[in-house]
């Protein structure tokens, strides 16, 4: 750095006559990296330093005491999800609802394809940008306000769809369709769908967009049907941008969030509403820590492996890698 | 006899296509007009069920009434403090950390890069954050609704495909005219790069307005509570929200038709909460599908 602003003044001339990058001192490139470095420490503090929280997962570590004040026990809380019949029981249900729902999720991502494909048959402007606008809101709302949506219309007492059914004879009482043991996976896939296929169509509307005209033009010389049309022409059109959602997705099969779930939880639907972050959350507010931090550890660790693995998927089939 | 039949089947498969998308959007926003109606008519009879597709008893008095319950103005203005601040936060660390990413010249530029970008992929789990930010002091804490948000690897991504998308001759002739980094960055590529600082700005400003979820984790005291949270609370603690509404409630100077209702204490809520959202979304609408479109080249 002190050779670099040693030589400097003396020639100035000669670095104004070089291009840019060259132009300025090597006491830049450090300068540059300094600007960035309080960012970099942010960076490390919220994304990094978690890491160290896995040391929990290797004590008896209960909310209060100090780490250091508690007892090492090695690998016992690993251990205790095979060996614990109860703790095992969990995991297994746990895992169930995280690959059912992630699951369901990838078995319909094709329904955003369906949408913007029959969006574009319709051809009447007004009423497919209405639609198009419409349709995208419910993805900016949070999943609480969705939840407060499905209260004001699903709830027992008051709710839009009992009142209704009761008003026209269809059953005596309503029917507390949120809170009942029943399970929980199609009415949260039903939601998701709700909330963001318009949002998920948009970009297979503009691919749709950007495939050649001239195909169509063609294609209808050649007297294909509407069907035929979009068999042949669109849907290969959108593949390769489905294919990448669909090895994200793989990628993220056990990271469905909590958001969606914590919302719509509650003591009768919990037993099929508990995906893998959530029974984390419920675990370590129970003050089950040490167990919470495995579970999250593990997790972190096969959704890794998992994008890794679609990434590698991806590379070998298109050449090109999705992160 | 062929033309005519394909011309039937497409005149029905036509008719099906309008009436499904008719359908669809009607659920999207019909839940607002009902709550919208329900929050507006007469109290006893949206509380019985009454207010199914057209208000009765129009009255607004629940939008005066809902500010006096205790905690809700707290809410709102920790939800404010948090879209306003954690939004600035974000864009400005951003569009800077984009600029800076985009010097080649910058010692230990890809590894910086690579260090920011993996966070992306990799995070450590929901506990082990959570141990992280308690023993940060960051539980009930303002600021931990702000600090993380700083650093947002797929916006930073963003702003540097976009700068590196500018043609390099405006910022050329402003260093030749002797102007650091800060400064180029100030004068000439922060207002260059406004289009895609409005798609993030936009984005990160509804993530900030609907998360509730880090509330959930690190706030146990009451008046760190945003108004998502308090909503949440509301729709699932019946009781308590019932004794809330009898302690704010002045039974002098109300004509009981208004009474305030659980179920119009949440609806009004719901409502006051969905609106900002509501309101914005036609206006930025072009936005946040540029955000999206751009997303899907990088990302």
């Amino acid at each position: 750095m002190s050779s670099a602003s040693g030589t400097n003044p003396g020639t100035n001339a000669a670095l104004a006559a070089s291009p840019p990058p060259r132009r300025r001192g090597l006491a830049n490139k450090y300068k540059l990296f300094l600007m960035a470095l309080p960012f970099l420490v942010v960076t490390f503090v919220f994304f990094y330093l978690p890491i160290y929280g896995w040391i929990y997962a290797f004590y008896d570590y209960f909310p209060g005491i100090p780490l250091a004040q508690t007892e090492f026990v090695g690998f016992k809380w690993f251990k205790s999800i095979a060996s614990n019949p109860i703790q095992t029981e969990e995991v297994i249900r746990v895992m169930k609802n995280t690959i059912a729902m992630s699951g369901l999720g990838i078995v319909t991502s094709f329904f955003p394809i369906v949408f913007a494909i029959l969006l574009t048959e319709v051809r009447t402007g007004w009423y497919r940008r209405i639609v198009q606008t419409l349709t995208t809101i419910p993805n900016f709302i949070s999943w609480i306000l969705v939840y407060a949506i499905a209260f004001v219309l699903f709830s027992v007492d008051g709710g839009l769809v009992n009142t209704l059914l009761v008003k026209m004879g269809f059953i005596e009482q309503g029917i507390n369709f949120l809170a009942s043991g029943n399970n929980v996976w199609l009415p949260m896939i039903l939601w998701y769908w709700w909330k963001s296929l318009g949002w998920s169509a948009i970009i297979y509307l503009a691919a749709i967009t950007g495939i050649d005209q001239e195909l169509y033009e063609a294609a209808e010389v050649d007297g294909a049907s509407r069907f035929r049309k979009i068999w042949h022409i669109t849907v290969p059109g959108l593949i390769p941008t489905f294919f990448v959602l669909l090895l994200l997705s793989i990628g993220n099969l056990v990271n469905n969030g909590i958001e969606q779930y914590f919302a719509f939880q509650n003591a009768m639907n919990k037993d099929t509403i508990e995906v893998l972050d959530l029974y984390v959350y419920n675990i370590a507010f129970a003050n089950n820590f040490p167990f919470a931090t495995v579970v999250s550890m593990l997790k972190s660790i096969i959704s890794v492996t998992l994008l890794f693995l679609a990434n590698r998927l991806s590379k070998r089939v298109r050449g090109e890698s999705i992160i | 006899m062929n033309v005519r039949k394909s011309s039937a089947g497409s005149t029905v498969f036509q008719l099906l296509n309008y009436a499904f998308f008719g359908l669809f959007t009607l659920s999207c926003v019909f839940p607002f007009y009902y709550l919208f109606i329900n929050t507006i008519s007469d109290n006893n009879l949206s509380a019985t069920g009454y207010i199914t597709f057209y208000p009765r008893g129009i009255h607004f008095d629940n939008y005066l009434e809902v500010l006096k319950i205790k905690g809700l103005g707290t809410a709102a203005f920790v939800s404010l403090y948090r879209t306003v601040v954690g939004t600035v936060l974000t864009v400005g660390a951003s569009a800077f950390l984009g600029y800076l990413f985009t010097k080649k010249e910058m010692w230990g530029r890809q590894t910086s890069y690579r260090f920011v970008i993996v966070t992306l992929y990799f995070s450590a789990g929901l506990i082990p954050w959570y141990i992280t930010m308690h023993n940060l002091h960051l539980t009930n804490n303002y600021l931990a609704y702000v600090l993380p948000s700083i650093i947002s690897p797929f916006n930073i991504i963003l702003v540097k495909t976009f700068i590196e998308s500018l043609p390099p001759a405006l910022e050329e002739s402003a260093s030749i005219d002797g102007a650091g980094y800060a400064r180029v960055f100030w004068s000439i590529v922060l207002p260059l790069s406004a289009p895609i600082l409005a798609t993030i700005t936009i984005f990160s400003a509804v993530y900030q307005w609907n998360a509730f979820i880090d509330t959930a984790f690190l706030m146990t005291d009451t008046k760190y509570y945003t108004l998502q949270y308090l909503l949440y609370r509301y729709l699932n603690e019946a009781n308590s929200l019932a004794n809330l509404i009898k302690s704010t409630q002045d039974f002098n100077s109300l004509n009981l038709q208004n009474m305030q209702t659980p179920t119009s204490v949440r609806m009004t809520v719901t409502m006051i909460v969905v609106f900002p959202i509501l309101f914005i979304y036609p206006f930025f609408q072009r936005y946040f599908v540029k955000g999206i479109l751009i997303g899907a080249v990088k990302g």
